[in-house]
């Protein structure tokens, strides 16, 4: 403990301020690489993206000072509110949201579009650190976990009901920052069982997994039973399991597949994993316009991968993306910036950009684990996991690792919702961060 | 809180990283050990964009152009930019089309090519069409005139010659020689357009450029680094006359047959004309296939260059080349006579004579100016069974030897595709022939240009000059100069001087003098043209052909060969009318009149009655269409066997299958039935 209180602002972390930086040029500069033609007279061109994106630049920094100086009790304080007055208005968009792609997840006024739900991460993250960091709160029991899962689950729930079921798989990451907080262990267990499960699910004959989950629940059996003799409990806990993976394959997931998810997600996610929609989950397109649309996300991802994969070991050079400058990788500056860095830098520029990623959310965590206040380290931990999701999901899906969902790559992508959400994530980290000595509640 | 590092924020650091390093091995087999994104990328990104440079201007030895490019315009499209008000009723009044091939043209295009990329809407138009279209052009938003060049050939004659360009053949394209080319590229088929592509052609341009993902082109690839520029295409001045090429072909209208004219300095083809002609403009542009089809069919073959692809029998024209050789090998000296009355009878069948008083043949220059069949004959005999070769087969190898080297027997190597070779015969020949078993007797009509012996009249102008030139030619050839460079490289193989044989001038100028007795006192009075000095030598060839199943004998074909002037020869010709009877009445005066034409400019009027004549002559008798016609048929006939044949094998093949199959059916179903039988019974 420092017995002499440094100023404001050089008690920020500078290191998260300059990979922040970093990543926002870069992302400024993809951006341009991708719009600019060499016939441009000028690069100042108020109608191309990057122009836009410097402006919601200056904005976001300009949002960011504003929030260095407020006071961090403000954020917990204000927390729920913040967080109310978000769902609010994800409720209130879905009904008078603007159809943007099918989705309504957008709140616009004249040309200037608003996606609430990203601004909506902010405030969750801040609702579940101040719920944590509530004296009364016990995370090791039962009602508040499931309070916090609420919490952090409601927002996804409201914006899948607009249709943006990317975004709002986002939300999932959360757990990962209430599993720091004290979710048991088997929580990731289940969870990558579930993953592994439904990959499964996917890519083996219905019949043949049920055989293959009840033989591996015999030879368990066969395993363990010594244990099984003695324990009653175990005797539940296997037929349990074995029941509810069995239930999970042959009902749960069909169920989802057959009156859930659209057309076109199970196409992506068949697309990912290699395989042609099996017959019972394939859809009659509704009125043939569908069918277009399969075929522009496998367009996606083939041209993404050409792009990113002809960039080679250094790439192709600043501005001379083949790909991605004349525009055959379809929402290049939003989605799929990350072609620009791919083609134009190869895998040096890529690698390193992977590795700035990395080093900002490890050194989020780094600044979570030095807080003395629960809720900045909630809050912390919320912001590098909704970083981690978006930077893991956003590259998978550019390369073809994860089905094509919308969601953005921070800092980078085009948008002025995404750069000034996760500007002011950041923004309200480093301002708990600069109070970290102060016990905030 | 805690003082102690809390496990969990491992595990979560651990999941950071784990899928970080996931990612970047999969970005490593992507990015480095798969090529095929490199290739994928270049293949959608790179847009070759080729520029055609105008193709070289064809000249004739007067700088008067034979084929040039005209200017066309062809009108296209860019389906997106049609605004929805177009007003097509205008549109289509002013192309004078309808509107439903409007319609028509307009989705097939935007199929074809899609709505972002400029397709061709119409091809070539019409001039009027162009004049109403540049009036209205401002209306018609998202339409465009592209130009673009077609050759055009001002004269319309001398098609055989100049060829006609046409789009390159799948199988062209699998060639070495084409192998810069691409699909839809044009090139010479044919003539000069053919066999000086590389020098006509020019150099494409070809410029990389990146295209986007509408496939319309954007800026240089590589800032131009890859790019080539277009260079024009260089022209060709050639020896050819224009004006005597279309005089020649006027002279031949209506006639089959063909015209060899050769300036003996320097081997340059003054005038190659193929009788009946067709018009070269109807070989280029949108018709093209069309009209191709329609002179293919046409029974006189328009296509065929008869001047260099039809192979004759020389006839007498070959008797000065028989005394020449007989000379110089000393078979006979130019005081030998033979006496004719009528007919040669030493070799056991009367070969005819046409004349018959005594002494027509009594010495070389009697005998050939009235052309004597005898004499020719015998002389030949005399050459072949000369006793200092020892025995007819060697003495007929020197003969061959001799007309080898006068350019018979073998291409003369001029400079337009598919020239014939005719046909030269040596020992190996009658060996094979006549299983070793002949004399000179047997061969005798080759003496008179009967026979084994065949020529193209290219060869036998050819053969006129190397008696003109006493003793050599160049190759027969068309181009004098690229861009009026007359040492171009290419050029070079014309200006080798191929010396005959050392044969005497004294021998030459016997030839000659007897010769121009043929036009002074001989055969060939009728073509004499006065203050000229010419040499020539009439022919009247037999010739039979089947007709119904029958050999008929056919009428003579007419054929002359001349050089002229004697003293200072600037022009040799061969002429050859298929079945038009004596050389004298056909071909000689033919052949005067074109060498009068050449020397003197213009025909004097004491001599318009002949050409009249001429002009006025209408030679192509009906068997040319039965003949052609049999031809067709039997070619059909030997198609539809083929394809009978074919059905036939497979219908047997198909057969034996089924029957094989029955067999095995009955066999196993039998077999089956047995057991089953045997099963119920247990």
């Amino acid at each position: 403990m420092s017995a002499v209180r440094k100023s404001l602002f050089s008690r920020l972390d500078s290191l998260t301020i300059l990979l922040y930086l970093i990543l926002v040029i870069v992302g400024l500069l993809a951006v341009f690489s991708v719009e600019h033609r060499s016939t441009d007279v000028t690069i100042f061109l108020m109608n191309k993206s990057y122009m836009k994106q410097a402006i919601w630049l200056g904005i976001s920094l300009f949002i960011g000072l504003l929030i260095i100086l407020t006071d961090s009790k403000f954020f917990s304080s204000t927390a729920f509110l913040l967080y109310t007055i978000g769902l609010f208005v994800l409720f209130l968009t879905i009904f008078i949201g603007v159809d943007v792609k099918g989705s309504k997840s957008w709140l616009g006024v004249g040309s200037v579009r608003f996606q609430p739900g990203e601004v909506c991460k902010i405030v969750t993250a801040l609702a579940l650190a101040r719920f944590l960091s509530l004296p009364e709160t016990n995370f090791n029991t039962l009602k508040d976990r499931l309070i916090g899962v609420a919490i952090a689950l409601v927002p996804a729930l409201l914006i899948i009901l607009e249709k943006e079921t990317g975004l709002a798989l986002v939300y999932l990451c959360f757990f990962l920052a209430m599993y720091r907080e004290g979710l048991p262990n088997s929580i990731l267990i289940v969870g990558f069982s579930l993953i592994a499960l439904v990959l499964v699910t996917l890519m083996v004959p219905r019949i043949m997994l049920f055989m293959i989950l009840t033989g591996i629940a015999i030879l368990i059996g066969i395993l363990i039973r010594n244990t099984l003799k003695r324990n009653v409990f175990a005797w539940i806990l296997l037929i349990g399991i074995w029941g509810a993976t069995v239930l999970f394959s042959q009902v749960a997931v069909p169920f989802v597949f057959k009156h859930v998810l659209e057309k076109h997600q199970i196409d992506r996610i068949y697309l990912t994993i290699g395989q042609d929609v099996p017959d019972e989950y394939s859809k009659v397109p509704e009125k043939g316009g569908n069918e277009k649309k399969v075929n522009a996300s496998d367009y996606n991802v083939k041209q993404s991968k050409i792009a990113i994969g002809s960039g080679g070991l250094a790439g192709k050079g600043f501005l001379n993306g083949t790909s991605t400058k004349n525009e055959f990788v379809p929402e290049q500056n939003t989605d799929f910036i990350f072609c620009a860095i791919g083609e134009q830098f190869g895998f040096v520029g890529s690698g390193i950009l992977i590795i700035l990623y990395i080093s900002l959310m490890l050194r989020i965590i780094f600044l979570a684990e030095r807080q003395r206040s629960t809720f900045s380290r909630v809050y912390a931990y919320c912001v590098a996991s909704i970083l981690f999701f978006h930077f893991a999901v956003n590259i998978s899906m550019t390369i073809g690792l994860a089905p094509v969902i919308g969601i953005t790559l921070p800092f980078l992508s085009y948008g002025g919702s995404s750069l000034l959400s996760f500007s002011v994530m950041i923004f309200i980290l480093l301002r708990l961060d600069a109070d970290r000595q102060v016990l905030i509640r | 809180m805690s003082t102690a590092a809390n496990p969990r924020q491992f595990v979560i650091k651990f999941i950071f990283i784990g899928v970080a390093a996931v990612i970047l091995i999969r970005l490593l087999f992507l990015q480095l050990f798969e090529d095929k994104y490199k290739v994928m990328a270049n293949d959608i990104a790179i847009y070759r964009k080729v520029v055609y440079p105008p193709r070289g201007v064809i000249y004739d030895r007067k700088g008067k152009p034979m084929v040039y490019n005209q200017v066309v315009y062809d009108l296209v499209v860019t389906p997106n930019n049609v605004p929805k008000n177009f007003d097509t009723a205008e549109f289509c009044d002013v192309l004078g089309i309808d509107k439903d091939t409007y319609i028509k043209t307009f989705s097939r295009v935007r199929i074809r090519n899609g709505g972002m990329r400029q397709s061709t809407f119409m091809e070539e138009l019409s001039p009027e069409q162009t004049a109403r279209y540049q009036e209205n052009m401002y209306s018609f938003i998202g339409y465009d005139l592209v130009r673009r060049y077609i050759r055009t050939y001002p004269n319309a004659s001398a098609g055989i010659v100049l060829g006609y360009l046409g789009e390159v053949s799948p199988d062209m394209l699998k060639k070495e020689r084409y192998s810069s080319y691409q699909e839809g590229d044009y090139t010479g088929m044919n003539g000069l357009e053919r066999s000086y592509e590389e020098v006509l052609r020019g150099q494409r341009g070809i410029y990389y450029m990146e295209r986007d993902n509408f496939n319309r082109p954007r800026d240089p690839y590589r800032n131009g680094a890859l790019d080539t520029e277009a260079v024009a295409g260089r022209s060709l001045q050639l020896y050819l006359d224009a004006d005597l090429e279309a005089y020649a072909e006027k002279l031949m209208q209506n006639k089959i047959g063909s015209v060899v004219a050769i300036d003996p300095k320097t081997g340059g083809i003054l005038a190659m004309v193929s009788s009946p002609s067709y018009d070269p403009n109807l070989l280029r542009g949108r018709d093209r296939g069309k009209n191709y089809a329609m002179l293919y069919k046409e029974a006189t073959a328009p296509l065929l260059n008869r001047a260099m692809q039809a192979t004759y029998q020389p006839g007498s024209t070959i008797k000065p080349m028989t005394g020449l050789v007989a000379l110089d090998v000393g078979a006979i000296t130019p005081s030998y006579g033979f006496p004719c009355l009528g007919g040669y009878n030493l070799c056991g069948r009367r070969i005819a004579c046409e004349h018959h008083d005594p002494g027509h043949a009594a010495n070389f220059r009697l005998a050939l100016a009235h052309s004597c069949n005898s004499y020719f004959c015998h002389v030949f005999r005399l050459t072949v069974d000369d006793k200092k070769f020892g025995g007819v087969k060697k003495g007929l190898e020197v003969w061959h030897d001799y007309f080898y080297n006068f350019g018979y027997g073998h291409p003369t190597g001029v400079d337009i595709p598919f020239e014939g070779k005719g046909l030269l015969p040596d020992s190996n020949f009658y060996n094979e022939r006549y299983d070793g078993v002949w004399n000179s007797c047997t061969i005798v009509y080759v003496g008179m240009g009967q026979g084994e012996l065949a020529l193209t009249p290219l060869q036998m102008a050819n053969g006129m000059c190397i008696i003109a030139n006493k003793g050599y030619y160049y190759t027969p050839h068309f181009v004098r100069a690229i861009d009026k460079n007359s040492n171009d490289s290419v050029l070079r193989p014309y200006l080798k001087k191929h010396k005959v044989a050392s044969i005497s001038d004294s021998t030459f100028s016997v030839i000659q003098q007897a010769m121009q007795d043929v036009v002074e006192s001989g055969t060939a009075e009728g073509a004499k043209i006065d203050g000229i000095n010419m040499c020539a030598k009439t022919g009247t060839v037999e010739n039979k052909a089947i007709i119904d199943g029958k050999l008929v004998k056919m009428p003579n074909h007419s054929m002359f060969v001349a050089f002229a002037p004697r003293e200072n020869p600037r022009i040799a010709v061969a002429v050859a009318v298929e079945n038009a009877g004596f050389g004298a009445r056909w071909a000689a005066p033919i052949a005067s009149l074109m060498i009068e034409k050449y020397l003197r400019d213009s025909i004097s009027i004491a001599r318009k009655p002949l050409e009249q004549r001429i002009l006025d002559g209408h030679l192509i008798n009906k068997y040319v269409y039965i003949i052609d016609s049999e031809r067709r048929m039997k070619d059909k006939e030997a198609y539809e066997m083929r394809v009978e044949q074919k059905k036939f094998t497979d219908s047997t093949t198909r057969a034996r299958d089924s029957v094989m199959m029955m067999r095995w059916l009955h066999e196993n179903v039998k077999s089956m039935n047995n057991k089953i039988v045997a099963g119920k019974r247990k």
